[in-house]
């Protein structure tokens, strides 16, 4: 995919980055950029790396080689204010939700805002019941964590990401776990808060009506080559791809056991 | 020849043990020897057939709760036959799990001379269902098991280890320190509210159990001693000994210990809880420090608590005391005023610190452990505990060098 020059610069960018445990690499030499609004959905067989890519690219773990960067700021191995700025460019929402369990929903999505906003008391409640509403959680401002559904739980998460309103939403399986009807929902919430306000996501999924759902592109990673192996619009690559396992993963098929 | 002499010999003890347990002996059948075992629903026979290959017959139910016992026999009666071909006939079975199937593969994965082959005969086609996706052959080594390390790699890794711990929790001290120095700074910045919860729930509920320990202490202190010193005429004396030992190291120690199973356990549960959750990298994310905003709280109110439940446990320690001494028919303005003369605030105020230093210790030690949690549930039971040991050690080695400092000090 060539960018042409009339398209924006990209809002993350991910330069030859090499990662992986112990000295041995998962995955080499990864280079891709994301478009700003883009909802970038990353792929791949189970185990092959694509929690630890999302990892790397909100800064938990070193890479062994390349950078990550994000609204042309060098992210990787930037300490400091300066990486705090680009911290707070972005939201996570981790797999199980990861909300903080002796916090009320309210309190949760409230924390960023506390610690980051002068923003006086019940502007900062308002704009947290504002968030809350926006997921579809409204009334349940009181509610512990342990109090709501795995569903609910990952849309406060969301509801808690997106607190200063980040440019950039990264996605942790978000429909894992989830039945199909919560899950399109789910879909549903990505969509309107892409069209709405412009956010960028990168998703890790492994759901196929997700990835046709939301999906503006696509990376495949392979284990094997420990790259990628395929990139682009979903539909395009079940159909035309030229690599027989990517069009078997869209069409759900099995591999003959060898 | 040595074949055959062989089995003469089962055979005429085959002959006998079954006449021996009264089996029944079917001569219509065309059989030289039998044997037969039958467990539960499912039987096991053993002949020799007309070629002179052995015939095992498996009959009835074959799952995991009647092939047990089946199982050595089988293996035996391979053994025994170890030179003939072996049939095995399925015809009768009429049901069979993933026990079965596993004894099936057992017998079919032996090592046997070449023309001595184990072969499944008359398998029903359920049976061969279940066999089917299996391959006996590649199941003939036994599988790889996990050799433990040798002495010198284990030890290296030990090393490895503990220069690791080492440097983690020199870096946890120092970032601990700095995010304290910086909490006492800007106190505005440091989540007071929590703080107050962690300390209501490390300080305020654990009263009860600390003023029961305190308590029977005093009590035990004083009559043990009172005992002994009524022989003398002492008595009043024991209020010294109650009061001191209290105020210098029981109280202290004692608080520090409660606290160390209260409270250490607590918070490295519930920082390891967090890890596991995802919850401390959630934090990350969001640009907030988890030494910063998990251990300066707990350290705080941990600082703030061990002192006021160790005046407490003192006071508790010492009411102890007073009611023995009662019973001894010293009043209790004699022991209070004989406390106040034996007490200087040099051990009292001595004390207390004693008790500041152990809750910075615990506190600190309960979060690191909990941040050094690794992932999965047990994980945080592990944690748990190093945590409440960690902590004991040091309260215990602590002490002991405080008692050295006081000592030259003259306090
Ligand atoms: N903290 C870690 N230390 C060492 N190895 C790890 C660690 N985390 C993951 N791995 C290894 O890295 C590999 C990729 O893991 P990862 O969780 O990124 O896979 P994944 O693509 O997200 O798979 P899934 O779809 O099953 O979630 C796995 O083989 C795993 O064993
Ligand atoms: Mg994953």
């Amino acid at each position: 995919m060539h960018s042409d020059s009339q398209s924006p610069p990209p809002i993350i960018q991910v330069r030859d980055l090499t990662l992986g445990f112990g000295g041995t690499p998962l995955l080499e030499h990864l280079s891709f950029d994301i478009a700003p609004g883009e909802i970038f959905v990353i792929l791949g067989g189970s185990g092959c790396g694509k929690s630890t890519l999302l990892k790397h690219m909100i800064g938990l773990y070193e890479p062994m080689a390349g950078e990550v960067v994000i609204g042309g700021e060098v992210f990787t191995g930037t300490e400091g204010q300066a990486r705090r700025d680009i911290l707070r460019r972005f939201g996570v929402m981790y797999q199980m939700g990861a909300l903080f369990g002796s916090m009320t929903l309210l309190e949760n999505v409230r924390l960023p805002l506390e610690e980051f906003t002068g923003l006086p008391d019940e502007a900062m409640d308002l704009v947290a019941r504002l968030k809350l509403q926006l997921v579809g959680l409204a009334g349940f401002e009181q509610h512990m964590p342990a109090e709501i559904s795995g569903g609910m739980q990952k849309r406060a998460a969301i509801a808690r990401a997106m607190a200063l309103d980040p440019d950039i939403l990264f996605l942790d399986e978000p429909s894992a776990g989830l039945d199909p009807i919560t899950s399109a929902e789910l879909d549903q919430l990505i969509l309107r808060l892409s069209r709405i306000l412009g956010i960028t996501f990168v998703v890790v999924t492994h759901e196929l009506p997700s990835i046709f759902t939301i999906a503006d592109r696509v990376i495949m990673l392979d284990k094997e080559t420990r790259g990628i192996l395929a990139q682009g619009d979903p539909a395009h690559l079940r159909d035309h791809s030229e690599h027989p396992w990517v069009r078997r993963f869209f069409n759900r098929e099995a591999t003959e056991a060898s | 020849m040595g074949v055959h002499r062989r089995s003469l010999i089962l055979s005429s003890l085959a002959i006998w043990s079954d006449m021996f347990n009264g089996l029944p002996w079917s001569p219509c059948v065309p059989v030289e020897k039998k044997t037969s075992v039958n467990e539960g629903g499912a039987q096991l026979k053993a002949s020799i057939g007309p070629a002179g290959e052995c015939i095992l017959v498996l009959a009835g139910r074959l799952d995991a709760y009647t092939v047990g016992p089946l199982w050595p026999r089988a293996g035996r009666m391979l053994q025994d036959h170890a030179d003939t071909p072996v049939r095995v006939d399925l015809a009768a079975v009429d049901y069979c799990d993933g026990a079965g199937v596993a004894l099936l593969l057992d017998l079919l994965r032996q090592t046997r001379a070449p023309g001595a082959e184990v072969t499944l005969v008359n398998v029903p086609t359920k049976v061969a269902q279940l066999l089917e996706p299996f391959d006996a052959s590649a199941l003939a080594s036994p599988s790889r098991t996990r050799r433990p390390p040798g002495l010198g790699r284990r030890l290296g890794d030990g090393v490895h280890d503990l220069g690791r711990d080492l440097y983690n929790h020199v870096v946890f001290v120092g970032e601990a320190a700095a995010a304290l120095a910086h909490g006492l700074a800007h106190p505005s910045r440091v989540r007071w509210k929590d703080a107050l919860r962690i300390a209501q729930e490390a300080g305020v509920n654990a009263l009860p159990i600390v003023a029961l320990i305190a308590f029977l202490m005093g009590v035990i202190l004083a009559f043990q001693s009172a005992v002994a010193m009524k022989q003398f005429g002492a008595e009043i004396f024991v209020a010294n000994l109650v009061a001191l030992s209290l105020f210098r190291e029981l109280g202290p120690l004692m608080t520090a210990i409660l606290l160390a199973g209260r409270s250490a356990s607590a918070f490295a549960a519930e920082i390891g809880t967090m890890k596991v959750n995802e919850e401390l990298n959630a934090l990350t994310t969001m640009g907030l420090d988890p030494v910063r905003f998990l251990v300066v709280t707990r350290v705080m109110a941990a600082v703030i608590i061990a002192p006021l439940l160790t005046i407490f446990a003192d006071l508790v320690g010492l009411m102890g005391g007073a009611m023995v001494m009662m019973t001894f028919d010293v009043p209790l303005v004699a022991f209070m005023n004989q406390v106040s003369h034996a007490v200087s605030p040099g051990d009292f105020l001595g004390g207390l610190f004693k008790a500041t230093v152990f809750g910075l210790v615990i506190a600190g030690v309960g979060c690191l452990r909990g941040l050094e949690t690794r992932t999965g549930a047990s994980a945080v039971g592990i944690s748990t505990t190093r945590a409440v040991v960690s902590a004991i050690i040091l309260i215990v080695v602590l002490d002991g060098l405080f008692a050295v400092i006081f000592f030259h000090l003259g306090i």
